[in-house]
Parts: C-alpha cells; structure tokens; sequence
C-alpha cells in the first residue's frame, strides 16, 4: 500500500488543529505515507449538475497528482475534501462517456481512470489498520469521557461513498469505544449542522447547530467528536452566538476525533493543538486527567 | 393558496430543462413525503421537497420562483439516502438554483459580504458556498 496524503486547503489554515493531531497520529501509529507535494482546491462540494463537468477537473486533478507519485490510496482528512473526491473516484471508473470528456479536456495530463482508492482517515483505521492495533497503541485510555459521535452529512451520504451504514453509522461509536470513551448515542448524530447555509441563510445555520448541541447534551454528552471542519466551525466557532441568542444553551467542547485520538495515544499535549480548539476542550481533558501540563 | 394548473402556467421547456441538467426523473417521484419529513431544514423552507417535486411534475416555474426551497437546501443528502423512488433530490435542487445562477442572477453577492463576517470562515464554507449562491 502507497499511500498519498491529500491536505486540502483549510487543513493548512483554519483546520490546523485536525491537520497537527492527525500528522502526530499517523507517526505514532507508524503509519508510512507521503504528503502530496503538488496539490490544488477539491471544490469543496461535488457537482451535482448533470452537464457540469468543469467543476470534475481540480479533484481529478489532484488523483492525477496521486498518482504521478505512484499511489494506490489516497487519505484525507476533511470529510468535504474525501467526499469530493472520492465520488469524483467513482465517477472516473463508472462512467466512461464522461470519463472520456475529462480525459480530453485535460490534455496535457495522463489519462485517468479511476483507480485509485480514496480513503478518510477513519474507515483506513477500521479497515486498513484495526481496532484492534488502535487499542493496543492507546496510552492513555479515554475512560470516563461521555463523548458524542458527530458524523454530519458527506462522510455518509451519498451510498456511493459512505465510510459506512448512511443510516446507522457506527464508525466513529467505534472508534470512541476504542479509545476507551464512554460513547454517548443521539438522534441527530448523523444531522445536518447547516454546512454552507452559514454564508447564505447563516441564521438557519446556527439554529440547525445548536439543536445539535442541544440533543447531544440531553443525552448526557460532555462532548461531540467530529470530523469536518466545517462542522467544527457550525458547531464550536460559532457557539459563543448560540450561548448568547438562545435560551439554556450550554457550552460543549468540540474535538475533531484526531485530537482525541492522539491524546488517547500519549501524543505530546502541544501537538494535540487544542489551543486552536474552544477553551473548554482543554479544560475538559484537564479535568479527566487526560491531559497533566 | 391554491395552484392554478393549465396551459398559462404550465412551462413544459423549463421541466425538460430541470430534468436535463439534474438528470433525474421527477415523474417518477409517488409524493411519499418521505423527504419532507427528513429534511433538516424542514422548519425554514417555503415549500418541502415533496412539494417542490410536485411543482416540477406540473411545470409551475413561475410558483418555484418565488420559493427558498432551492437555496435553503443545504445538500445534506438525507432525502437521497431515504427516498423511497431512488430520486437525487439534491441534484434537483442544484439544477434549480442553476437555472437562475445561469442567468447570471447571483443569490449571494460576494462583495456584499463584510470582512468580519467571512474572515473566520473556513475554506470550505466559502468555496461550497460561493459554488452554490454564485455564477
Ligand atoms: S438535501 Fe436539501 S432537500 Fe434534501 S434533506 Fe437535505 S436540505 Fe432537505
Ligand atoms: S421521498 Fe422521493 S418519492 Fe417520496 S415525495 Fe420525496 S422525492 Fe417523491
């Protein structure tokens, strides 16, 4: 297995603290991968458009780019980025005519045709590393920290692309299991947070969110582990606007699950990067003793 | 309100054209209401997405102007995932907002979004964002 990382941009800036945790992860796991040098903008979101193959060619692009470096995988992190270009993946394999048009189009590069796979960070450790194996690297195990899966929409859905069930996801349960968390199930686990509705209808947004929060909470969550970092904006950035605007709203500390997974692994607390996350992340791993300094 | 159906209001090339750019049949939706009931935005749209179908099957272009169903959408996919037909709402959706984003009728204007509000906003939010309000 060769694996190519692909970043994507927020991951660079905004994201930082899911980039730095997952990077300290993979050390920790030994897991050997090469960060693509060369590498451009997904889009974000997946043409929807039938006659719209313009918007195919920068995450084609960049499975060009993976392959050039003689990949066979290619890992993301942001679950818009793995969305993206793992159903333009599929689209490369599956549909020759429009395969075609692409593969004209962008003349100037190698023919593409869909074989690699694209993969998240989360089913390569279901699938390609274990459980198992993850259990016995954690350090320091999760115990007593009521967390929340949050799988939001593009790591599920569409089927095509779902790391798992759309439905009735249990991946990231399982994850949290392994880590040695107490998992805490909630209806709107797999809800919608209001995604790009926050440029939009940002109101809209931010009352898809706290309901979210809200839920979580009534469950008995102290936390919501997740994997987008557009999530992590709805979700976490913007609750200081929740807490003020809606009545009985309460803070609730937000991680991406890389940081929870490299604090589980004894990964150096500055490289877990929580001092890019809400305050009160922190503060909760203090409280449990997860985190000493 | 009612819905006045007939040869005035019935605007059978936009349909073709909805169908075309979405590549889904929308005859082929039976008016469920299964995605109405999964849509999280259930509370803030005009109409649900089993309504908007129903506009379609009926050409009513005209009633579908006036509605936000198409850009409060946040292509969340749940519809999909539990449409009892097998129908890509979300691609009817985009093929609505594109054919007013085709005429050049943008749905958010870039630059009248203030520097406070875009500047912690990941980049995501604003490529997918710019890539569904704009042209
Ligand atoms: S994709 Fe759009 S219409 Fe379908 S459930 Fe999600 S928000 Fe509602
Ligand atoms: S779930 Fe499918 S068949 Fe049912 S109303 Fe919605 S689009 Fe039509």
């Amino acid at each position: 297995m060769k694996i190519s990382y692909y970043p994507g941009c927020t991951l660079k800036t905004k994201a930082r603290n899911l980039e730095d945790s997952a990077l300290a992860c993979l050390k920790a796991l030994d897991i050997e991968f090469e960060e693509l040098p060369r590498w451009n903008c997904c889009g974000a979101v997946y043409s929807l458009a039938d006659d719209d193959l313009i918007h195919l060619i920068a995450p084609v692009r960049d499975l060009i780019r993976a392959k050039e470096r003689g990949a066979d995988t290619v890992l993301t992190l942001c679950s818009m980025c793995y969305n993206t270009l793992a159903r333009a993946n599929k689209l490369m394999a599956e549909d020759e005519e429009k395969r075609g048009t692409i593969n004209q189009f962008m003349d100037e590069e190698p023919d593409y045709f869909g074989d690699l796979k694209v993969v998240h960070f989360l089913d390569f450790l279901r699938d390609d590393y274990g459980w198992d194996k993850v259990k016995e690297k954690v350090k320091v195990p999760l115990t007593g920290l009521k967390a929340a899966p949050y799988y939001g929409c593009t790591l599920t859905r569409p089927k095509e692309v779902a790391v798992d069930r759309p439905d009735k996801p249990t991946i990231l349960h399982d994850f949290l299991d392994a880590l040695g968390a107490t998992t805490v199930d909630f209806p709107s686990t797999i809800e919608c947070c209001g995604t790009y509705q926050v440029l939009g209808n940002p109101e809209v947004a931010l009352k898809r969110s706290q309901g979210i929060l809200s839920d979580a909470t009534l469950h008995g969550a102290e936390a919501l582990a997740l994997a987008c970092p557009l999530c992590d904006f709805n979700l976490g950035r913007r609750q200081d606007q929740m807490l003020e605007k809606f009545e009985g709203a309460t803070e609730v500390p937000i991680f991406y699950f890389t940081q929870l997974l490299a604090v589980a692994l004894g990964v150096a607390p500055d490289d877990c990067r929580l001092d890019l996350n809400r305050p009160s992340a922190l503060s909760l791993l203090k409280d449990k003793q997860f985190i000493t300094v | 309100m009612p819905q006045e159906i007939s040869d005035k209001t019935i605007n059978d090339r936009w349909r073709r054209r909805i169908m075309e750019i979405s590549g889904e049949n929308v005859y082929q939706c039976m008016q469920c209401g299964t995605c109405a009931a999964s849509c999280p935005m259930a509370d803030d749209i005009d109409a649900s997405p089993r309504k908007v179908m129903a506009l379609i099957q009926f050409g009513q272009a005209e009633a579908l102007d006036h509605l936000n169903t198409p850009w409060v959408c946040a292509s969340c996919h749940m519809c999909v995932v539990r449409c009892t037909r097998g129908i890509d709402l979300p691609r009817v959706m985009e093929a609505l907002r594109l054919t007013k984003l085709r005429d050049n009728v943008d749905h958010v204007e870039p630059s009248n979004l203030q520097p406070e509000e875009v500047v912690d906003l990941p980049q995501i939010a604003m490529v997918s964002g710019l890539r569904k309000f704009t042209s």
